[in-house]
């Protein structure tokens, strides 16, 4: 252990020394991030996931951005086990209609101002599962959406992007639920 | 005693090309069997309705062959099978849900899919409209200070929902019941009557870590039923895919399991090792996930030589680092403290229930369809199946270590071996009705999928079984006697995926 460790010390870290073009955009946009953040909300994010439905494609890269290349809480944002903790809900998947009442409960139970972002495909109308009859239809279905990352699933740097989105709007006007 | 039906074993040679040929039995010759799952004899792949009819796979170890019993339900009731052989209970309780049918003498009739939200009963059978949802009976248990903790469906993790309710005595847990169906997003209802390839996109979003296992499945299933010749060097992108896939989980497993024991340090440098897996995958294979590259016919793209450089880069990277963090993990004694012991599976029971994958090969549950269900590529190479005999978390940790070592070295053939051609062929309807098997080892263990054509080439039923179904049960048994604190370090060794068992 104390190898690993003395080498942690001594080498650069991943985060900067990461190759190509992919890794160097998601630096960029973790600054511009943080400055929107301060601004808005101190020095901090908190987020609450919760799965309404989804296949786990877009949890494995919410997961994602806590590794060393895109280390999200080094620019405030973090994951909250509460959703009492929680400024923004992060919703994955078609809402089904047995997790319906469950997105619903989590939404109320966060303070005010929130926000909701719908993440994946499913997120926005169901996806490829709209029109079943287990499926509620997109997250804006159940809860007031302010905003919607796409993709099947989204990349770690595509999420990043979106909660830029996000805090952009956020500082041109109040959210919705503000 | 009821004379045994012939049932018609075939070996994967043979339904991994031709159709799957089935065997009708009578309801007496059924229940025969469901008594010879419940010795041991052989093991249940899956069970599962149709049209007015139950469906069971069943392997044979001794043959190496599998066999699909059909038996009509008669006036919406079939014998049990459940009632001989516990690991049915729930797959019956589906059919029930879904198709209205009812496993005459079973045991547990409550309902498991179906939380009464729906709208409809029985959206696959004899559709009504549904009675809105009820209290849902948790088993009762009955001792000396007791107390219960319900846990989810939202959980405090980046993970999926679903409801455990633990009783506890003090700590330490004296049972625990489990409670699914919060993800079912109809899958069953949406393949029935869809194309080939609406069926294609379905099958690779039923559990979004093994879309690759489940697109082979799927694209198995269906070239056995419609008798496709795939051109060869597809099957062996599908293998490297496969085998990216399984080092991807595995690494984020290994790291992930360690954090549940508060040992962060392997988290952060195993989902280094997992990012690049994923990152080497988007640069050969256009995405992350390799999400819809395996299409039935073959693969929807190839890879230029760019791509071959990057996965024995690859290869060469995981096996530079990944020793040394395998010394880590077995140098770490306080982390061994908390892995050791835990969560521990009895052979037994990883026997009886057919558990694929990790959990069943960490307690003496030597099967891996990759070998003893042939399928190509992997007839050509070397592979060795990890086995253990301690079925704890421990375990569980060391199969996956052993398992990462394997894939470098099946990807490594496979590039070395790659042959030349088309990736692609076409696949037209075959103007009959037919039906297909695919049974591909995923990650977790082998995936089953059931596929039957229409006359136009629709598709009548498609059946995806995950190996999460005979993984779920056998962590509510390895749970009894751990403290609760301990409940998210065994659920993670066993890591069952909520949307492949919900649908």
């Amino acid at each position: 252990m104390r190898r690993f460790l003395l080498e942690g010390l001594l080498r650069r870290p991943l985060t900067e020394a990461a190759p190509g073009a992919g890794a160097d955009a998601a630096g960029e946009l973790g600054e511009t991030l943080a400055r929107d953040l301060r601004a808005r909300l101190g020095r901090s994010l908190a987020i609450r996931v919760v799965d309404a439905g989804s296949c786990n494609g877009c949890e494995l890269e919410i997961n994602a951005l806590g590794n060393p290349f895109y280390d999200l809480e080094r620019f405030g944002l973090h994951f909250v086990a509460s959703p009492r903790h929680a400024d923004v809900l992060l919703v994955t998947g078609p809402v089904t209609r047995n997790m319906a009442e469950a997105l619903r409960r989590t939404y109320d139970a966060m303070p005010a101002p929130k926000w909701v972002i719908a993440v994946g495909d499913c997120g926005r109308d169901g996806g490829c599962f709209a029109g079943s009859y287990a499926i509620a239809g997109g997250v804006a279905a159940v809860v007031p959406v302010d905003l919607h990352i796409p993709g099947c699933p989204p990349d770690p740097t595509a999420l990043l992007q979106g909660l830029i989105a996000l805090l952009s709007a956020a500082n041109g006007h109040p959210g919705p639920s503000a | 005693m009821t004379r045994l039906p012939p049932l018609a074993f075939t070996r994967s040679r043979e339904f991994r090309r031709r159709p799957f040929p089935h065997t009708t039995v009578s309801e007496a010759e059924w229940s025969a069997l469901a008594h010879i799952l419940g010795r041991g004899d052989v093991t249940l792949l899956s069970l599962w309705g149709e049209d007015g009819a139950i469906c069971m796979a069943l392997h044979d170890p001794a043959a190496r062959g599998v066999a699909v019993a059909r038996v009509a339900a008669v006036r919406g009731r079939f014998p049990s099978v459940g009632r001989h052989h516990p690991p049915a209970q729930r797959l019956e309780r589906v059919v029930a849900d879904l198709f209205g049918l009812v496993p005459a003498g079973a045991g547990d009739r409550r309902k498991w899919l179906d939380h009464g939200r729906w709208g409809v009963v029985h959206p696959l059978g004899e559709a009504a409209a549904g009675r809105g949802a009820s209290d849902y009976a948790f088993a009762p248990v009955e001792g000396e200070s007791l107390h219960q903790v319900p846990v989810g469906p939202v959980h405090a993790g980046i993970i999926e929902p679903g409801h455990f309710r633990f009783t506890a005595q003090g700590e330490t847990v004296v049972r625990l019941e489990e409670r699914l169906g919060y993800v079912h997003k109809g899958i069953d209802a949406l393949m029935r009557g869809a194309a080939l390839s609406r069926g294609a996109e379905l099958a690779a979003r039923t559990s979004g870590d093994s879309t690759v296992a489940y697109g082979w499945a799927f694209a198995q299933a269906a070239e056995a039923a419609m008798e496709v010749e795939v051109p060869e060097r597809a099957f062996w992108l599908r293998g490297i895919m496969a085998e990216l896939e399984r080092l991807a989980n595995h690494l984020g497993d290994i790291g992930a399991i360690c954090n549940d024991a508060a040992f962060a340090m392997m988290l952060a440098h195993c989902s280094v090792l997992r990012e690049k897996v994923l990152r080497a995958a988007d640069q050969v294979f256009g995405h992350r996930l390799m999400r819809d590259r395996i299409v039935p016919g073959g693969v929807a793209a190839d890879f230029t030589r760019d791509g071959e450089a990057a996965l024995r880069a690859l290869v060469t990277e995981i096996r530079d680092r990944f020793p040394a963090l395998v010394d880590l993990y077995d140098n770490t004694a306080s982390l061994l403290d908390r892995t050791v012991g835990a969560g521990r599976v009895a052979p037994e029971l990883a026997r009886r229930f057919g558990a694929g994958g990790f959990v069943g090969r960490a307690a003496m549950r030597d099967f891996d369809t990759r070998r003893d269900l042939r399928y190509a590529p992997y007839d050509m190479l070397r592979l060795e199946v990890p086995v253990r005999e301690d079925g704890d978390v421990n375990g569980r940790v060391w199969v996956r270590i052993r398992e990462v070592e394997q894939s470098c070295s099946l990807i490594t053939q496979m590039l070395n071996g790659l042959p030349g051609g088309p990736v692609l062929t076409a696949v037209a309807p075959s103007g009959r009705a037919c039906e297909g098997l695919g049974l591909v080892e995923g990650f977790r263990g082998d995936i089953l999928v059931w596929l039957a054509f229409d006359d136009r080439g629709r598709i009548r039923r498609c059946h995806l079984r995950d190996p999460s179904w005979f993984q779920w049960p056998l962590l509510e048994a390895a749970i009894e006697g751990n403290i609760i604190a301990d409940f998210p370090l065994c659920n993670k060794s066993f890591n069952c995926s909520y949307s492949g068992h919900d649908l």
